[in-house]
């Protein structure tokens, strides 16, 4: 189990892992008018970071994480989705009411709801890898 | 007001960081703030006092109509002059008596929040807030109980006082509500001159009942009072303040309150009056059973408890008069008295009566004072107690139901309240000096002030009472209660009638019982083993019993083992839904099988990977082929064009067959495998419940209730939300709250898994973790 896969694996997770990674970010943004959003991105983005253990390893996906604990990235997805709530107050309106801003050089449409959106990805991705890491080091903690 | 309030929790959270500051003096420094809010009562007095209720409006939580609005009248006027003045006594006396203990910090920080919480109760205006700051009281009041938190005993009668009030609060949480529900309205202000409403309300009777359990749970009412006994585990000033002067009162104060309202029906004239007397008599036949000074006193204030009980029961004018007169004259005489028992206590190093003796050379001025106070408690001119007591009597003479009762009850409590005033004033202090475990000697000035300042009030005010405003400040009280202008003048002369008559009587025999008290102890000893079936065995049976039903329900639903926990859920899922679909509803099975080729394969498939996953030998292959089940469902979604669900169940059904796996890896070997017996009943309840999921399906496809919701969030999606994705503008906007709650779930979930699967290795020697592995590892290979 905790010998690493074969040589088509490690080369196609090698290629599939960014490839996955920039499809779950399409999706995360896309979500709000097409078939995507927050959850299923994060967990396509789960599923890249997945491969990659099976693949190579819980040592070798920390490289690649560099500082980035899975269990900090629940903590600041929680975050975002509480930060979400607060420019509604500053409105005046109730809590969690969403607030629409235009970027005006790309035309880009900012809003609460994609913050929060962003803090359900960043939770997701982070309880699935933290789970399925904290699972795979025990497997390697034995001979 | 409300910042005041406030301020005293902050108060109380600083209370460790000023024992630091302040040292030996912070009782002293804290004293200061009861002092101010007592002083501003007294500023308001004349407002209220002339022109009636003030209004201090806070909106708190508006959508829900919930406010945190302050209303002052006389009643809570009275209650929070009472609350600020004896809560600086007590403070500056805790100082004192707590002197260099170890935890006078947390001490400070439950007795200030206490006095706040109890602040708050008595001003509250919204049903909602009063009731968070009634179980804000028991809190503090638990915390208190059980300040000696190494005793055992102090541990169980902190928690006995906490269940007890805590079952009341429930009924009050539901009798306040039927309140609001019934009138409408959710402040007591708004509540205001709807009696002929409410009185009418067929909700009127239940409600009365749960409001009245909250209120007797409160206030020591039998059956109920026997906590108050076992709460005098507390530090002295505890008793003196909680238990006797204000917080036992709140239930009193919540009856006071809504008699204009609810009062006056058959139903409350009678539950008030009869319980009342008979708290009131057991409490009083219960004080000379004992010995222990602080008992004594217990016992006497659930005599005053179901007296002020009883007048609110009886309702007439002179009932009213009685009950606040007989409220202050009750707070001023037995915080006194409770203060003098600690006093007792701290220099003799004993709380029994029997114990001591001829200390009043050695302690002249608590003598004296307890003799005062004690002559307010028996009733005897020309103190308030007397006052009190006169009017008690002339209530009872002339209440309209259960007249005869209630006289004979009141009479002879009176009888035993003289002989425990006799007991607490004159025991200790004449007759022949006893050896005690502490040399006594008079008390610090810390702990004098308070009681004698509050005998000198039992004092004063009845002898005038007009000048210090006695008279005014009872009227408004009164009319608060009354629900209509009433008018007090306390007189200690009456003239010759019945009820001076009952109080010398009394006089004499209870000064009769005294003198034979012990030889009347050592009979009542006779009558131990009938005592000890009173209420508090029921209260111990109900909680030995809860007790036990929990033990056996965790074993027998909780016992550890996952296939069990699985059993157990589709059991009640079976009943339940059975129940519903089977009995309550006939299943409707209409429909016209119109099936695609591609559909009956996928269905087949599924089919196929549920049977396997039966009847296989290997976790991994049940794994798997569960696994196969779930890509054919969202084989299905995707068919019926749900592609976010699809692509959902995908992905989760892709991460969930990798999470069993690496799981599975971690299980031990099948130690035994189920037996034909149990795979019948497996099969059968898995027969059963899929069964019953399918009729569920097939009647809730074909019954059409409601209108789809789904129409409206198609309609609105794109204009309100700017999104035309509709499942993710659900996720993130409409009920973006849910998915914020499923968000800390989650974590939750993870953060659990994780702590457990790295916590787990630390405690083992990594040898047989090892050896435990090897055997776990090779299973999964057999497949």
């Amino acid at each position: 189990m905790v010998k690493s896969g074969t040589i088509i694996l490690n080369t196609a997770a090698r290629f599939l892992m960014p490839l996955q990674l920039m499809f779950s970010v399409f999706l995360l943004f896309r979500g709000h008018d097409e078939p995507g959003g927050g959850f299923i991105a994060g967990l396509v983005a789960a599923g890249a970071f997945t491969l990659y253990l099976l693949a190579f390893g819980v040592s070798a996906t920390k490289e690649v994480l560099r500082m980035v604990d899975p269990r900090d990235l629940i903590g600041v997805g929680l975050l975002l989705g509480i930060v979400s709530v607060v420019p509604a107050w500053f409105m005046g309106q109730p809590f969690l009411t969403a607030q629409w801003w235009t970027i005006p050089v790309i035309d880009f449409k900012a809003s609460t709801p994609l913050i929060f959106d962003i803090g359900v990805y960043l939770s997701v991705l982070g309880s699935v890898i933290g789970m399925v890491m904290a699972l795979m080091e025990v497997d390697k903690d034995e001979p | 007001m409300q910042f005041a309030v406030l301020m005293g929790f902050v108060l109380a959270a600083l209370a460790p960081l000023m024992q630091r500051w302040f040292a030996d003096r912070t009782s002293l420094v804290l004293a200061i703030f009861p002092a101010l809010i007592a002083a501003w009562l007294f500023a308001q007095a004349p407002t209220v006092i002339n022109e009636g209720p003030m209004l201090m409006e806070w909106q708190w939580v508006p959508s829900l109509g919930i406010s945190l609005t302050f209303m002052l009248d006389g009643l809570s006027l009275l209650f929070g002059l009472l609350i600020s003045v004896i809560g600086t006594f007590v403070l500056i006396y805790a100082g004192s008596y707590l002197k260099g203990h170890r935890d006078i910090a947390r001490f400070h920080i439950a007795l200030l929040a206490f006095m706040v919480s109890m602040l708050g109760l008595v001003l509250a205006d919204g049903l909602v807030t009063l009731f968070i700051f009634w179980e804000l009281t028991s809190v503090t009041s638990y915390l208190l109980i059980g300040f000696n938190h190494t005793d055992m005993q102090a541990r169980k009668s902190a928690r006995q006082g906490l269940f007890v009030t805590f079952a009341g609060g429930l009924a009050l949480m539901a009798g306040l509500v039927l309140l609001g529900v019934s009138s409408g309205e959710w402040s007591l202000t708004d509540i205001r001159g709807m009696e002929a409403d409410l009185r009418e309300h067929a909700l009127y009777t239940p409600m009365l009942i749960c409001l009245l359990l909250g209120a007797f749970t409160k206030s020591a009412q039998f059956p109920f009072h026997f906590w108050l006994p076992n709460a005098m585990a507390a530090p002295t000033p505890v008793s003196a303040y909680l238990h006797s002067a204000t917080m036992v009162k709140a239930g009193i104060y919540l009856m006071a309150r809504l008699q204009p309202e609810l009062g006056g029906t058959p139903l409350w004239i009678g539950v008030l009056s009869v319980v009342g007397a008979i708290t009131l008599l057991v409490g009083a036949f219960l004080a000379i059973n004992h010995t222990n000074i602080k008992k004594l006193l217990a016992y006497s204030t659930i005599m005053a408890l179901g007296t002020l009980t009883m007048l609110l029961g009886i309702g007439t004018e002179y009932a009213m008069t009685a009950f606040v007169t007989f409220l202050l004259a009750h707070s001023l005489y037995k915080g006194a008295l409770f203060m003098v028992a600690g006093i007792l206590d701290h220099e003799t190093g004993t709380k029994d009566v029997t114990a001591m003796g001829g200390l009043r050379p050695l302690m002249p001025v608590t003598a004296t004072i307890a003799l005062v106070a004690a002559l307010s408690l028996a009733g005897v001119p020309p103190l308030l107690g007397f006052i009190g007591k006169e009017l008690k009597f002339e209530a009872v003479l002339g209440a309209g139901d259960f007249q005869g009762l209630l006289v004979v009850f009141a009479f002879v409590s009176a009888i035993l309240t003289i002989a425990v005033a006799a007991i607490v004033a004159l025991r200790p202090f004449y007759g022949k000096r006893h050896e005690t475990p502490k040399v006594p000697h008079e008390a610090p000035l810390g702990m004098l002030m308070g009681p004698a300042l509050l005998s000198v009030g039992s004092l004063v005010f009845s002898l005038a009472p007009a000048t210090f405003g006695v008279d005014s400040l009872l009227s408004s009280a009164a009319s608060a209660v009354a629900g209509e202008p009433r008018d007090v003048a306390l007189s200690l002369w009456y003239g010759v009638n019945w009820a001076l008559i009952m109080s010398v009587i009394s006089l004499g025999l209870g000064l009769l019982l005294f003198k034979y008290w012990d030889n009347v102890r050592g009979k009542l000893m006779l009558l131990a083993p009938v005592m000890r079936y009173g209420p508090e065995a029921g209260y111990e049976g109900l909680l030995n019993g809860v007790v036990q039903f929990s033990e056996w329900q965790t074993r027998v639903l909780q016992n550890g083992y996952m296939r069990n926990y699985i059993l157990v859920m589709l059991v009640v899922l079976i009943i339940l839904i059975g129940n519903s679909i089977l009995l309550r509803h006939s299943p409707l099975l209409a429909f016209d099988l119109d099936v695609r080729f591609h559909e009956v394969i996928v269905v087949g498939t599924m089919v196929m990977g549920a049977l396997f996953a039966t009847v296989t030998r290997s976790r991994l292959g049940a794994v798997v082929s569960v696994g196969i089940m779930g890509f054919s469902i969202a084989l299905i979604f995707i068919l019926f064009s749900a592609p976010d669900l699809g692509i959902t169940q995908l992905l989760v059904e892709t991460l969930t067959v990798i999470l069993l796996v690496l799981v599975l890896f971690r299980l031990p070997r099948f130690s035994h495998l189920s037996t034909p017996l149990e795979r019948i009943r497996d099969g059968s309840v898995a027969a059963i419940m899929g069964i019953l999921i399918f009729l569920l399906i097939m009647t809730a496809w074909s019954i059409d209730q409601f209108e789809s919701i789904s129409t409206y969030m198609v309609e609105n999606s794109a204009p309100l939300a700017y999104g035309r994705n509709i499942v993710n503008v659900i996720l993130v906007d409409y009920r973006a709250l849910d998915t914020l709650g499923e968000m800390f779930v989650l974590a939750l979930a993870a953060i659990g898994v994780i702590a457990m699967l790295k916590l787990r290795h630390e405690p083992e020697s990594p040898k047989t973790a090892v050896e435990g592995s090897k055997s776990d590892i090779k299973e999964p290979y057999d497949g």
